[in-house]
């Protein structure tokens, strides 16, 4: 009956299994509560957590198996993401383990600087970012204002600037995309820096790379380089997704349970109408943003040809619904929801900056409505 | 679904080829034929054995329907008789007894007799149990009296299934019984209710003593709201059906015509659209993952979620319709009393859907009761404090 076309939008007993697992290990490191204190310490990301994440293997779960991953799919990855937005974590997975994975996949893997890395990365002993604006929306062109002057076969020395590269303060290796290519550069070659912004959202700070006369190696020719940061973009854009679900599922039961718990007037404030509504409204946004974040991660798993349509459809709606939940938790929280002292802010920060990253609602809107013929105005 | 050895899919197709051997539905009357198929249990193959099923697996009975359809064979024409089959059935089934059983369930598989269902009244809608048509006994005879509305299918019912206050000294949920009522009583007069869309598909039914025996009470005395409550169950497991294809419903209406007419297009409306196409798609894929949490035998709560999130849709996908055909949406197809026999979106103008998508979010359960019904159900919240619950119905304020 089932057409073969038809993703699956359940999570398998495996994927429950890994959810279960991840989810332990946030509990036992005391997220959310242990974020603040992270994000306080200077520190560029929490490496303990992130170790122990690594030892579980979820950093190279999008790695084959012959470079030291995993060899799951987008359908595992996307379980992790959930359970990391939940717990808000400052971990570099997004960055790493999604986006310079991927980069990494679409270059050619027989080569030894390509397969090194990756299972550096895979392994979580080192830490990768892909240097290019966070704000980049799949399906557009890539800005690079990177130049690179070879200097012998497969070797250049590159210099531009790329603003806004999440997970870049902490990063052991940048992939650069350059006019001359996809380009592999250590964070401690000579001429990087690295500058990061005080950002809004404190458990993924982006920063600015600047690269002068910085000796680089080529990972990919400009043609295979677009399409290796594209299907990058891709998968980030549509995994982001279910961070954005788990962060919007956190922000839902944190303000049932706080709403049950308050009282006012003589009794429950979630026994009020006026709230009762509102997080009905929200619910359904949550299991809605649940259906689609997960048809998101099939396409990507299966590689499905309506993939682009999926994500941009994902990323529409997640984005959207992960503010409402927070800007919701925080509102309904009432002056507790404004303290630096309640965990409410960090899942506000980062939905307002998940909204920004890899292409805001509208962006998402208009590849979709170029995929799905529902062109604008003529003239 | 006890039977020792439970029926197959091809089983059930050797008995439709074995049925249709014995009755060409060329050559057979068309209510006879429907007549002989319940007789064969081939109608609903969920209900007993003599109640025109086999009391094998619902989930085989689209197997039974499409052997059926493959070879021409007349159907119950079902969207005519969906209150009969998915409303009044069921609960005959579970709470008649068996004379019951016996005179109503053939007539009504076959269509036969139509039915309707006498539950809101213009002063319980959302507060359905709060209900003031009364029926008083007299010995074996009720005397119903009384106002309901929002009846489809009055006109045509030759039966309904009716809730009425048997006892005003208890507190409101406690004093309903549930009666089989018949719709041919002098005392009934049946009302097109006009809507705004200009014709009637529902009526008003105003009942003046009319005379109801004992032996059309369905369920105890005083028992009548909890078997209503199997009533809008299953209702509700009527619902469902297949996959929908992406563009499927109100969205694929408006972008049809937005490509078909490039000249109505504007910046402003292609936001909205493209907003709603997303919104629109998120919803279809809440219904997919209903549908495959429903396979696997564990229903989620959803299908409240899918109803407020399509009545939103279609209002809000109809209202951008009119508003994008510009000179086009200041017309309308025509304002004539009639009284259509099935709601259908399609084929109708867009300011007939503008205007009938206004009662998706208050026919079966507002959106604001189904918000209620979310939040205590779903997530838990307590319940707002209420003082009509165990007052007698008779002492409550009105």
């Amino acid at each position: 009956m089932t057409a073969p076309t038809t993703p699956d939008l359940l999570y398998s007993e495996t994927e429950e299994d890994l959810r279960a697992a991840v989810r332990s290990l946030l509990t036992a490191h005391g997220a959310p509560a242990s974020v603040l204190a992270a994000v306080e310490s200077g520190r560029p990301y929490d490496s303990g957590l992130w170790r122990s994440l690594a030892d579980m293997g979820t950093a190279g779960l999008l790695v084959p198996e012959k470079h030291g991953g995993q060899g799951a799919t987008a359908r595992e990855a996307a379980v992790v993401l959930e359970e990391l937005g939940r717990a808000v974590v400052d971990v570099p997975h997004l960055t790493s383990a999604v986006l310079a994975v991927r980069a990494l996949l679409g270059c050619d893997a027989g080569r030894p600087e390509v397969a090194d890395t990756l299972t550096a990365l895979a392994g979580g002993r080192r830490v990768g970012a892909l240097a290019v604006p966070l704000p980049t929306a799949p399906g557009g062109t890539v800005p690079t204002s990177v130049r690179a002057e070879p200097t012998e076969p497969e070797r250049a020395l590159l210099s531009g600037e790329v603003t806004a590269v999440a997970g870049a303060p902490g990063a052991d290796v940048l992939l650069v995309p350059a006019d001359a290519g996809l380009f592999l550069v250590p964070a401690t070659a000579e001429g990087v820096t690295v500058a990061p912004v005080t950002p809004l959202d404190l458990t993924r700070p982006p920063a600015r790379v600047t690269l002068a006369r910085t000796p680089a190696t080529l990972l990919a020719e400009p043609g295979q380089a677009r399409a290796a940061v594209a299907d990058a973009l891709l998968t980030g854009a549509g995994l982001l997704a279910s961070e954005q679900l788990g962060l919007a599922e956190w922000c839902l039961a944190e303000t049932v349970r706080h709403t049950t718990q308050r009282r006012q007037f003589g009794r429950p404030v979630g026994s009020f109408q006026a709230l009762k509504h509102r997080l009905a409204a929200l619910w359904l946004d949550v299991t809605s943003a649940r259906a689609a974040a997960r048809n998101a991660a099939d396409a990507l798993a299966t590689d499905a040809p309506d993939a682009a349509v999926a994500v941009a459809v994902a990323q529409s709606h997640c984005s959207e619904v992960a503010v409402r939940a927070a800007q919701e938790c925080v509102q309904l929280h009432g002056g507790l929801g404004m303290t630096w002292e309640h965990p409410a802010h960090l899942y506000l920060k980062r939905a307002k900056a998940d909204e920004i990253a890899l292409g805001a609602p509208g962006r998402h809107r208009r590849v979709l409505a170029g995929l799905i013929d529902l062109p604008g105005p003529v003239g | 679904m006890n039977a020792p050895a439970e029926i197959d899919a091809d089983q059930l197709r050797g008995r439709v080829a074995d049925f249709l051997a014995a009755h060409d539905p060329a050559a057979t009357d068309r209510l006879a034929f429907l007549r002989a198929r319940f007789d064969a249990g081939l109608a609903w193959i969920h209900f007993p054995e003599g109640l025109g099923g086999l009391g094998a697996p619902r989930s085989l009975q689209p197997v039974v329907d499409a052997a059926f359809e493959a070879a021409g064979a007349p159907g119950n024409d079902p969207r005519r008789i969906g209150i009969g089959l998915g409303m009044a059935a069921p609960t005959i089934l579970q709470y008649g007894t068996d004379a019951q059983k016996q005179r109503f369930l053939r007539p009504l598989w076959t269509g036969e007799e139509v039915w309707c269902q006498l539950f809101s009244e213009p002063g319980a809608g959302s507060d359905l149990a709060g209900l003031a048509t009364r029926a008083v006994r007299d010995g074996d005879t009720w005397t119903v009296d009384g106002q309901k509305v929002w009846t489809s299918s009055a006109h045509l019912a030759r039966w309904a299934i009716l809730i009425a206050r048997t006892d005003p000294g208890v507190p409101k949920h406690q004093g309903i019984t549930y009666f089989v009522c018949d719709m041919t009583d002098p005392g009934v007069e049946v009302r097109p209710l006009r809507q705004i869309t200009g014709e009637a598909e529902f009526n008003e039914v105003f009942l003046t003593g009319v005379r109801i025996p004992d032996a059309h009470r369905l369920g105890e005395v005083g028992d009548g709201w909890r078997v209503a409550q199997a009533t809008l169950m299953s209702e509700r497991v009527a619902i469902g059906g297949g996959s929908v294809p992406r563009e499927g419903g109100m969205i694929g209406i408006v972008a049809r015509t937005w490509r078909e007419r490039p000249e109505l297009r504007t910046h402003d409306l292609h936001q909205r659209l493209l907003g709603l196409w997303v919104d629109a798609e998120a919803a279809r894929l809440t219904g997919e993952r209903l549908r495959q949490q429903l396979r696997r035998g564990r229903p989620g709560p959803e299908g409240s979620a899918m109803k407020l999130a399509f009545a939103r849709l279609n209002q809000e996908l109809s209202g951008l319709e009119v508003e994008l055909l510009a000179e086009d949406g200041l017309g309308y197809e025509d304002w004539t009393m009639r009284r259509p026999e099935l709601v259908d979106f399609t084929g109708r103008d867009a300011g007939y859907r503008y205007l009938r998508a206004k009662g998706n979010s208050i026919e079966g359960g507002t959106s604001e009761v189904l918000l209620n019904i979310i939040a205590e159900r779903v997530l838990g919240l307590p319940p707002e404090p209420r003082d009509d619950k165990d007052l007698p119905w008779k002492d409550l304020p009105r």
